[in-house]
C-alpha cells in the first residue's frame, strides 16, 4: 500500500491521525510524504513548524532513518505548474492570477480544485528517481467524509462538465492510481452517533465509486479505569458515595461523605460515557473494516503524543499485513 | 495563578511581574434572550462538529416552552435527532413538533439546498425558462456542489421564513463548514461571482466590448476564455453562457438578493450565538468569528462552550487525588481497589477540566466583553426531546445555580486572589 488517504467527520482528528500514520509508515527507515489539502496549516501546527510553503519540507524524523516530509498544496501554484507543464504558459498564468482569474476558474469549476490536488498527489505517488519511487508512502490529510467521494471521484464530475479537453485525460490518469490496490482510504471516527453514521455513509459511497477502503480509525476512545464488573454497576447508576467512603476514610482522606459522593458521581459519569461509546463499537464492527483504536489523550496534542499514536498505528499496520498475506 | 504558570521557569531578565489572573467572563442570559419578544432571529455559528445543531434545537425547544412560536432551521442533523424532531419527510418546509405541555409552538425543518435553489429559480421565472435552467449541467453542478451554495441557501431560506411572518422567533443552525465565517462570506462570494464582471465578460465578451474603458480587460478575457476552454473544454463555457443568459432575464440579480438577506442579519432583533468546544481549533474559529461580528456591528449574545467536563468536586486537586489513590491502595481493605480507581477517574477529570478552563481563559483574555455559558458534556448523544430539554436547561439555567456552586461561565471555580 503506497497511498493512504485519511478522511473523517470534522472534529474527529483526521489531521492528527494522518500525521501519526505518516510517522508510523516512516518508522524503520521509510520516506513518507504527508500532504495537506485544505490549506489550514494543521500539519505545521502539529509538528510545531512555521507555516508550510508549497514545497516538500522535512517535518519529522522517525526511527531507523525514516523521515516525514510535508507538503501543503496551494491550488493556484498547482494550476500554474499545470499550465506550465502542459501548455508552457507559466508567465501568462501569473498575469491571469493578478487579474483574479485563477480564483475565478477554480470557482466556476469546483472540481478543478480537486483535480489539481489529486493530480499533484498522483504525481508524488508515481514520482521516481533512479528507477525507484521517491516516496515509500504518501499520506493525504483529505477533505472530510461528507466531501471525500466527490474529492476522489472528480473524474465522473469533470467528465460531465468537461466532456473533452486535457482535464479529462488528466483525471482519468489520476483515477487509475486512486482505484488501484496501492491506495487505501482510511476513515477516522469517534464513538459517537454522527461520526459513526457518516463513516457508514462514506463507506457506502466510496464502495459505489469503486474506491479502495482501508481501516476505520476509532479516535479519542475512553479507556476504562475501573474493573469491568464495577464499570457495569456504575453505568447503571448503582454506585454511591457509600461504596467509596470506608476505603477513603481508612486512608485518612479528608472531605468525608461529600467528597465520596462527588467521586461516585464522577465514576458514574465515566462509566456511562464508556458504556455509550462501547455500545457504538458493535456498529463500528458491523462496518466490516479493520479497526484500530486510539485513546483519548488527556493533555494537549504534542509531538510526544503523536509518536505514541504512531506506535499504535504501526502495530495495527503490521497486524494488517500479516492478516492479508496470511489470508 | 495556575499550577502551570508556577511550574514555568521565570525569564531571567524581565522583572517578575505580579501574576494577573485571567479576567472573569461575564454570564450569558440566554433565557431572557429567547423569551424577549424583540428577539426575532438567533443564529448559531461555529466550526464543524461543535454541536451547533443540538444547541439550536435545544434553544428552540426552550423558547417554545417559554411561549414563543419558534421555527428551527437545521442544516444537517444526526438521523436520530432528526427523527425525534419529526424531520422524516424531506419536503423542505417546517413541520410542527409535538411538545406536550409547551406554552408556545415548536416547528422544525431541515434545509434541502438543491430544492431551495430550484424553488428560487421556479419562483422567479417562466416555466419554460425555469425548465431550461434546471436542466443546465452547470446549474446542476452549481446548485449541488458549488462551495458556498449551502450557506447561500441557508440565508435564502432564513429570508423566506422571516418574510412569511409565521413565526416570532427563527433559530438557525449554520452549515458544517470548517470556518464559521463561511456562513457570512459565502453568499456574498457567490453572488459576486454570479453577478460579477468576470462571468459576464467570459460568457458574453461582445456585449461588454463596446463599453469604454473595458476594452483592455476584455482583450485579456478573450485570452483567458481561450485558456479556460482549453483546460475545461468548450462545452462548460457554453453551459455557463446559457445559464447566465437565462438568469439575466430571470430576476434582479443574485447580488441584490443576497444583499437583502444579509441585511436581515444587521436588523435589530437578530442575535448571534457562537458555539465552540474547549479545543484550540474550535476556539480559534470562535475568536475569528467574534472579531468579524464586532467589525460588522452584528450583535453577539455570547459564546456557548459546549461539552465541558466540570468535576463534581474541585476540593481535591489532580495531584492530591493521585497521591490519595496510592494511599488507598496501600491501606488496602475492602473497596480499596474501587476507591483508588475512583480517585484516578477524578484526577483525570481535574486535568481535563483544568485544560478546558485554561483554553476558556485564553479566549476571555482576548475577548473580555464576550459573555460565556459552559454546557457540560453528556455521557451519550442528545437525540430526543428529553435530551434537548436537559441541554436547554444547561443553556438557559441561572448562572450561579449549579450543584457545585461553580458558576456556569466556568469549568472550574475561579481562584481567590
Amino acid at each position: 500500500m503506497r497511498l493512504h488517504v485519511v478522511t473523517g467527520k470534522g472534529g474527529t482528528g483526521k489531521t492528527t491521525v494522518a500525521a501519526a500514520l505518516a510517522l508510523a509508515l516512516a518508522a524503520g527507515g521509510g520516506s513518507v510524504l504527508l500532504v495537506e489539502t485544505e490549506g489550514r496549516q494543521g500539519i505545521a501546527q502539529l509538528f510545531d513548524t512555521p507555516p508550510l510553503p508549497y514545497e516538500e519540507r522535512r517535518v519529522a524524523v522517525a526511527r531507523g532513518h525514516g523521515e516525514v516530509k510535508a507538503l501543503a498544496i496551494d491550488v493556484e501554484e498547482a494550476l500554474l505548474d499545470y499550465l506550465d507543464m502542459f501548455y508552457n504558459l507559466r508567465r501568462a498564468g501569473r498575469a491571469l492570477r493578478k487579474m483574479g482569474a485563477i480564483d475565478f476558474a477554480t470557482a466556476i469549476a469546483p472540481g478543478l480544485r480537486d483535480v489539481l490536488i489529486t493530480g499533484k498527489i498522483k504525481e508524488a505517488v508515481t514520482r521516481r528517481h533512479d528507477g525507484r519511487p521517491v516516496y515509500d508512502a504518501v499520506v493525504v490529510d483529505a477533505p472530510p467524509t461528507g466531501r471525500i467521494t466527490r474529492f476522489l471521484g472528480v473524474t465522473a464530475e469533470m467528465a460531465e462538465l468537461a466532456r473533452s479537453g486535457p482535464i479529462k485525460t488528466q483525471s482519468d490518469g489520476v483515477m487509475a492510481v486512486l482505484r488501484s490496490p496501492q491506495t487505501a482510504v482510511h476513515l477516522v471516527t469517534l464513538l459517537e452517533d454522527m461520526p459513526v453514521q457518516e463513516t457508514a455513509d462514506a463507506i457506502a459511497e466510496l464502495t459505489t465509486a469503486g474506491l479502495p477502503l482501508g481501516s476505520v480509525v476509532v479516535n479519542m476512545a475512553t479507556e476504562p479505569v475501573l474493573p469491568p464488573a464495577e464499570l457495569n454497576r456504575a453505568a447503571r447508576g448503582l454506585l454511591t458515595g457509600a461504596d467509596l467512603a470506608p476505603a477513603l476514610a481508612a486512608a485518612h482522606l479528608p472531605g468525608g461523605p461529600a467528597v465520596a459522593d462527588a467521586l461516585a458521581a464522577e465514576v458514574v459519569d465515566h462509566a456511562r460515557r464508556w458504556a455509550s461509546q462501547d455500545a457504538l463499537r458493535d456498529e463500528v464492527e458491523a462496518l466490516g473494516r479493520p479497526i484500530v483504536e486510539l485513546p483519548l489523550m488527556a493533555g494537549p496534542m504534542d509531538l510526544g503524543s503523536l509518536f505514541e499514536q504512531a506506535a499504535r498505528l504501526e502495530d495495527h499496520l503490521r497486524a494488517e499485513v500479516v492478516e492479508r498475506t496470511g489470508a | 495563578m495556575s499550577a502551570e504558570e508556577v511550574a514555568e521557569p521565570r525569564a531571567t531578565r524581565a522583572p517578575a511581574r505580579p501574576a494577573r489572573p485571567a479576567p472573569l467572563a461575564a454570564p450569558m442570559d440566554l433565557a431572557a434572550l429567547i423569551a424577549d419578544p424583540d428577539t426575532r432571529i438567533l443564529v448559531c455559528c461555529g466550526s464543524g462538529g461543535v454541536g451547533k445543531t443540538t444547541t439550536s434545537a435545544a434553544l428552540a425547544l426552550a423558547a417554545a416552552e417559554a411561549g414563543r412560536t419558534v421555527v428551527v432551521l437545521t442544516i444537517d442533523p444526526a438521523r436520530r435527532l432528526a427523527q425525534s424532531l419529526g424531520l422524516v419527510e424531506l419536503d423542505n418546509e417546517p413541520r410542527q413538533v409535538d411538545v406536550p405541555g409547551a406554552k408556545g409552538e415548536l416547528h422544525a425543518m431541515m434545509l434541502d439546498m438543491k430544492r431551495t435553489f430550484d424553488d428560487v429559480v421556479v419562483a422567479h421565472s417562466t416555466p419554460e425558462r425555469a425548465e431550461a435552467i434546471l436542466a443546465n449541467p452547470f446549474y446542476q453542478s452549481l446548485s449541488s456542489s458549488f462551495s458556498g451554495t449551502q450557506e447561500y441557501m441557508a440565508m435564502e431560506k432564513l429570508g423566506q421564513l422571516r418574510a412569511s411572518e409565521q413565526w416570532d422567533l427563527i433559530i438557525v443552525d449554520t452549515p458544517p463548514s470548517r470556518s464559521a465565517l463561511d456562513f457570512l462570506d459565502a453568499p456574498n462570494r457567490m453572488s459576486r461571482f454570479l453577478d460579477g464582471p468576470m462571468i459576464r465578460l467570459l460568457t458574453a465578451p461582445a456585449r461588454v466590448g463596446g463599453r469604454a474603458g473595458l476594452r483592455f480587460a476584455s482583450a485579456g478575457f478573450m485570452f483567458f476564455t481561450k485558456i479556460i476552454s482549453k483546460i475545461l473544454g468548450g462545452q462548460l463555457l457554453r453551459d455557463i453562457s446559457a445559464f447566465v443568459a437565462a438568469l439575466d432575464t430571470m430576476f434582479g440579480g443574485f447580488r441584490e438578493r443576497a444583499t437583502a438577506t444579509y441585511e436581515l442579519l444587521h436588523r435589530p432583533g437578530t442575535w448571534f450565538v457562537v458555539v465552540a468546544t474547549p479545543e484550540p481549533d474550535a476556539l480559534r474559529e470562535a475568536s475569528y468569528f467574534v472579531e468579524r461580528l464586532s467589525s460588522e456591528g452584528m450583535p453577539l449574545a455570547g459564546l456557548v462552550l459546549n461539552r465541558t467536563h466540570p468535576p463534581a468536586t474541585s476540593a481535591l486537586s489532580a495531584t492530591r487525588a493521585e497521591g490519595a489513590a496510592e494511599e488507598v491502595t496501600e491501606a488496602g481493605g475492602a473497596g480499596a481497589e474501587l476507591a483508588a480507581a475512583a480517585l484516578r477517574v477524578h484526577a483525570e477529570r481535574m486535568v481535563q477540566a483544568a485544560r478546558e478552563q485554561h483554553l476558556a481563559d485564553r479566549f476571555t483574555s482576548a475577548h473580555p466583553e464576550v459573555c460565556v455559558r459552559t454546557v457540560p458534556a453528556t455521557s451519550g448523544d442528545v437525540h430526543d426531546l428529553e435530551g434537548l430539554r436537559a441541554m436547554g436547561a444547561e443553556l438557559t439555567g441561572p448562572d450561579a445555580d449549579t450543584p457545585t456552586g461553580t458558576p456556569r461561565t466556568r469549568v472550574l471555580p475561579a481562584r481567590r486572589p
